[in-house]
């Protein structure tokens, strides 16, 4: 790690100021950035905590809406959101372990867009909208690939805003040494049709599964997905599956997830 | 009933108190007055020439006190390997120097160029960074096969191929092997690899060197499994340093599974660099780094063929094995292919003709040496797979197969076409001990209700033999040892009866200081808690070579028992004159002795005191005092074995493998402390399990380490194991050690990958998949599903 310098704000005003400074970077549970920067990977003038900031961190219901602050941890999202978003908090508690959910964050999980974690696939599958220190930007046009984001320089995530199923869950099939998603399936169903949202097997990141939601919207249940497959075809390949591999469980982790959701 | 705290008891380990409360005290605890740190730059390219090494804008820096390169080590010698392997030819195997910097060329990823020391660890790596290496890239040497082809590019020029030795046992077998396989009513044959394996102890190496100036004394801190084997190499051949001016200190070590036997250059480097700097340095290694400096494991490609008559009697056994050195010869590595490999290619059966071929060659890759196991899990593997597939074929129970081959109970001692003497076993107990236990009878009503489920159900088993307590020093040094394989031990009883034991074995996680004190506490009959085992510091305890093999109980533990009957020999004979009786009318029970069969006796603090107040003490006939110290050097290996059965479930949809049953049913001979026994044997089969599932060190094409850290490497975790069923009721003591001990360190992780991957193809059978004859390891869910789909 390299000498940084540590700020703590009480507000997301101070925090966006404090983002203005040369090098300055974002951070919320630290979980991605701090090992990538004990790792020398990264190197941060100035670390702008996120986590002292009162209005980014809950979980509430407004309508149909769950609300969450954008440096709510994974274990808040998995006890709160249990009532009303079953099928969120069940993906909340499948991420990393119990150190990992204490302190990593929705907002940072966003932020930082793996192609292999779980977030981004509830995000796009719910038509989320990301609520930034400067405008609203919806799921379909946040996720830019694997590691991008539609956020600008000093551009902080605030919340988080999930319309709320009328049934929901994530399918995963855990990448064996990390346990990221090699490849999971989240799936919602509303009155306007099915969203399907696939995260840890493309090269670019999470994306939407066109043809299983369109299936899904008519019939939803798992045979209706019979017949379908999904391409290989820019899907990642590496140690631990080929693209193929990856294909393949986009199926399987969909259909799991349709018939864990119910109907 | 075993007492509390005697032989066969499962007493509670005394060390867990201090390292579940964390107070452990583990090399990094130790920092020296005036401590600075050194970082070890490290070459990112797996083959290179240095052409040039610019350091001064590092030794400007602040906190920087030197940055050395291998021109500071122009006096010193090479990290030494401790084992000759002689080829088939009788020639000796190609030796190329392992510096302690890179010399000229870096030969992999990881391979140290510089070694920055500095006040500060962070400023140590600060200034790594601002030194300029000018390497000019050369083609990586990464693929074993290829490295052999003519023309291939050298990992070491001075040699005249990439290959270490091509060794051939027994080689004035071969012509009859290769007759027997003519001769064959069925040849059943299978090629498979050992996957190569990153040992990862919790506790990374670390290493503090330290010198004293007023006494031209040095003293290393490190974590070893063996410091008194380190003081021999690191003195004698690399350093220059005689044993009394050098100390070499291995304190709490947090697990080894071999790769903390060897000498390092980080060892040499921290110990010459306190001298130059005149203050002590220190070396503790990152995870990272230890995935690109720790000696890996395994890596064998082999091909083997099983000849059977009509009657599927085992008539020959014929292979060819590949086996990767990496870059340099570690300290054992040129044995684990050979003579830890090829002596167990018998296994359990009475095959009588064996050839066995090795290759060992240089690769630009981190130096290969022993895993847990060393040798007999890749023989293991090999045997078991094979047999299983044969079993196939021939459309028989591989039950009744290996049955049908075993070694019978009235066969021992048996001696093996490959070399080696089996003092006893009974295989069939184990099997049938290992069936009774796993409820084999009610498989396929088990099978039925995953097929139910979708899920396809399959049954494995592997029988293991293995070679332990290594070994008898004429014989080790007729192999190429260069070194004796005895142990040693001294007994110190105090004025006051209470005992301090001096091991030259190392606990790092297995025990010792609990098993060894109860033997002790047997032998003489007095409570444990009055005895202390003390280990790891070369400036207390008498030469010994350490912890390996599964020898410290059965060759370590020997020493014990000897250097314990010479003190109760002592103690008879002062009885004696205390009670005025002969010493051959003594006995000694419950810490007591008295005059046989009448009421006189003395306690043992009795004996003790007057051993030190010799006031009333036969002066002329003996000295005062009561220390005694053994060595005890085995007359042969110990043979343990056993019987595994792995009872898998699979998911066809996404080829996951999950581990419903696992049985182990083992002859460790006597036992000293069941409790401790099942913890090795759990420990072993996790990391058996680990090796078939989940566990894979891979390079890419460039030499590069793809798996170098925990989020591509697949450590096995508790949620990815049920629970073992082990037994060891199986008892045929071993014939040639006081104990009758065996050893139970490593059979886990040697007999549970054949059963878990035999499983895995089993239930692919049964489910109709019967192209699928092998999967390499690990079956992983990826692989397992292409097998399926292919
Ligand atoms: C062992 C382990 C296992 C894990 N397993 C999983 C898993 O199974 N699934 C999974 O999805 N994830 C997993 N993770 C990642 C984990 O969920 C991280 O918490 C998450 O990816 C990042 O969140 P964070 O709050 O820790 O962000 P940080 O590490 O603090 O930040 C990450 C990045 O986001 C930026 N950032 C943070 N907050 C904001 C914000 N509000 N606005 C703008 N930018 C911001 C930071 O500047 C940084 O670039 C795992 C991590 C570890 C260490």
């Amino acid at each position: 790690m390299y000498n940084f310098d540590f700020v703590k704000p009480g507000s997301v005003a101070d925090a966006v100021a404090a983002l203005a400074g040369e090098e300055a970077q974002p951070l919320s549970g630290g979980q991605t950035l701090i090992p990538s920067m004990k790792a020398r990977l990264n190197a941060p003038g100035s670390l702008v905590s996120l986590t002292g900031i009162p209005e980014l961190v809950g979980v509430c219901r407004e309508g149909d809406t769950l609300v969450i602050g954008a440096a709510t941890t994974h274990a808040q999202v998995a006890r709160d959101a249990a009532g009303d978003f079953p099928g969120l908090a069940a993906l909340a508690g499948q991420i990393g372990d119990p150190a990992v959910r204490n302190k990593g964050t929705i907002g940072g999980s966003l932020a930082n867009n793996d192609p292999s974690a779980c977030y981004p696939a509830a995000a796009l599958g719910t038509g989320a909208t990301i609520v930034t220190d400067r405008r609203e930007i919806a799921a379909d046009d946040y996720f830019q690939g694997m590691f991008t984001t539609a956020l600008e320089e000093g551009e902080i995530i605030t919340s988080v805003r999930l319309p709320i199923p009328q049934a929901s869950a994530y399918a995963k099939f855990v990448q064996p040494a990390s346990r990221f998603a090699l490849t999971a399936a989240f799936v919602a169903r509303y009155a306007s049709g099915v969203r399907v949202a696939i995260t840890g097997a493309s090269e670019n990141g999470v994306f939407r599964w066109a043809e299983a939601e369109a299936a899904l919207s008519s019939d939803f249940s798992a045979n209706a997905l019979d017949g379908l497959a999904h391409s290989a075809h820019e899907m990642i390949a590496d140690l631990h599956g080929t693209a193929a591999y990856r294909a393949h469980l986009v199926g399987v982790m969909t259909r799991r997830a349709v018939a864990a959701a119910g109907s | 009933m075993p007492k509390d705290d005697g032989i066969g008891a499962s007493t509670k380990r005394r060390e867990d108190t201090r390292f579940l409360t964390g107070n452990g005290k583990y090399t990094d605890d130790i920092n020296l007055r005036g401590q600075t740190y050194v970082h070890f730059l490290r070459s990112d390219v797996a083959h290179g020439r240095i052409k040039g090494i610019d350091s001064s804008a590092a030794e400007a820096m602040d906190g920087v006190l030197r940055v050395f390169t291998a021109a500071d080590f122009d006096s010193a010698g090479g990290i030494p390997c401790g084992w000759q392997v002689t080829d088939k030819h009788g020639q000796p195997m190609q030796e190329p120097k392992h510096p302690i910097l890179a010399e000229g060329k870096v030969r992999h990823v990881g391979d140290p160029i510089c070694a920055v020391v500095a006040e500060t660890y962070a400023q140590a790596r600060d200034a790594a960074e601002a030194i300029e290496v000018d390497i000019e890239e050369l083609e990586p040497v990464v693929d074993m096969k290829a490295a052999l082809k003519d023309g291939a590019t050298k990992v070491h020029d001075d040699l005249s191929s990439n290959l270490c030795y091509d060794w051939g046992f027994v080689e004035e077998n071969k012509d009859a092997v290769n007759e027997a396989f003519n001769n064959a009513a069925h040849v059943v044959s299978l090629e498979l690899t050992n996957n190569r394996l990153v040992a990862n102890p919790m506790e990374p190496r670390v290493a503090v060197g330290d010198y004293d100036p007023w006494g031209d004394s040095h003293t290393l801190y490190t974590t070893s499994q063996n410091p008194h084997v380190i003081r021999l190499l690191m003195g004698a051949f690399v350093l220059n340093i005689p044993e009394h001016k050098l100390r070499v200190v291995a304190p709490d070590v947090g697990g080894g599974f071999g790769s903390k036997i060897y000498h390092y250059a980080e060892e040499a480097f921290c110990t010459y660099a306190a001298k130059v700097l005149k203050r002590p340095v220190k070396w503790t290694s990152s995870r990272s780094e230890a995935f690109i400096s720790d000696a890996h494991g395994r890596d064998h490609k082999t091909k083997i063929e099983l000849a059977l008559d009509a009657d599927h009697n085992f008539t020959a056994l014929r292979t060819e094995t590949y086996a990767n050195m990496g870059a340099y010869l570690s300290t054992f590595a040129p044995s684990i292919p050979t003579w830890l490999h090829g002596t167990l290619m018998a296994g359990n059966y009475k095959t009588p003709l064996i050839y066995v071929n090795v290759k060992a060659v240089f690769t630009n890759t981190v130096p290969v040496d022993a895993y847990r196991g060393a040798g007999r899990p890749e023989a293991t593997f090999q045997i078991e797979r094979l047999v299983d597939k044969a079993a196939r074929e021939l459309g028989v129970d591989p039950i009744e197969l290996r049955r049908q081959n075993f070694i019978k109970p009235e066969e021992f001692p048996y001696q093996t076409p490959v070399a080696v003497v089996y003092d006893t076993g009974n295989y069939h107990a184990t099997m049938d001990k290992m069936l009774e236990l796993s409820d084999y009878a009610g498989f396929e009503a088990r099978r039925a209700e995953s097929a139910a489920r979708g899920k396809l159900r399959g049954f494995g088993i592997a029988h293991y033999i293995e070679a332990c307590g290594i070994a008898p020093s004429n014989l080790v040094g007729q192999l190429g040892a260069r070194a004796g394989l005895y142990e040693s031990a001294s007994v110190r009883v105090n004025a006051t009866g209470s005992i301090s034991v001096y091991t030259g074995s190392h606990s790092h996680g297995q025990g010792h200081e609990t098993t060894f004190a109860q033997v002790v506490a047997e032998m003489i009959g007095v409570d444990a808690n009055s005895i202390e085992i003390h280990h790891g510091d070369t400036s207390n305890t008498p030469m010994g070579m350490g912890t390996y093999g599964s020898r410290s109980l059965a060759v370590g533990g020997s020493a014990i028992v000897k250097a314990t009957n010479k003190i109760i020999d002592k103690a008879k004979k002062i009885a004696a004159h205390l009670l005025e009786a002969a010493p051959e009318d003594i006995e000694l029970k419950d810490g007591k002795f008295s005059v046989a069969g009448t009421d006189k006796s003395v306690d043992w603090s009795g004996v003790t005191l007057a051993a030190y107040v010799p006031h009333n003490y036969p002066l002329e006939e003996l000295e005062p005092g009561l220390e005694e110290t053994a060595f005890y050097d085995p007359s042969n290996f110990t043979y343990p074995s056993g019987a595994y059965g792995c009872e898998v479930e699979l998911d066809p949809e996404t080829g996951k493998i999950d581990i419903l049953r696992f049985i182990a049913a083992d002859d460790f001979g006597n036992i000293v402390n069941p409790m401790i026994v099942e913890g090795q044997v759990h420990g072993g089969l996790a990391q058996g399990i680990g090796q078939a599932l989940l566990e894979n060190c891979v390079y890419d094409d460039q030499g590069q380490l793809l798996s170098g850290s925990y989020m591509d490497y697949t450590m096995p975790r508790a949620d990815d194991m049920r629970g073992f069923t082990v037994d060891h009721s199986c008892v045929t003591p071993c014939t040639h050690n006081p104990l009758g001990v065996k050893g139970c360190g490593e059979a886990g992780a040697i007999g549970s990958p054949p059963a878990v991957v035999n499983a895995a193809i089993d239930a692919l059978h049964r489910a109709g998949h019967t192209h699928i004859t092998h999967i390499d390891m690990p079956l992983t869910p990826s692989r397992v599903w292409a097998a399926m789909n292919g």
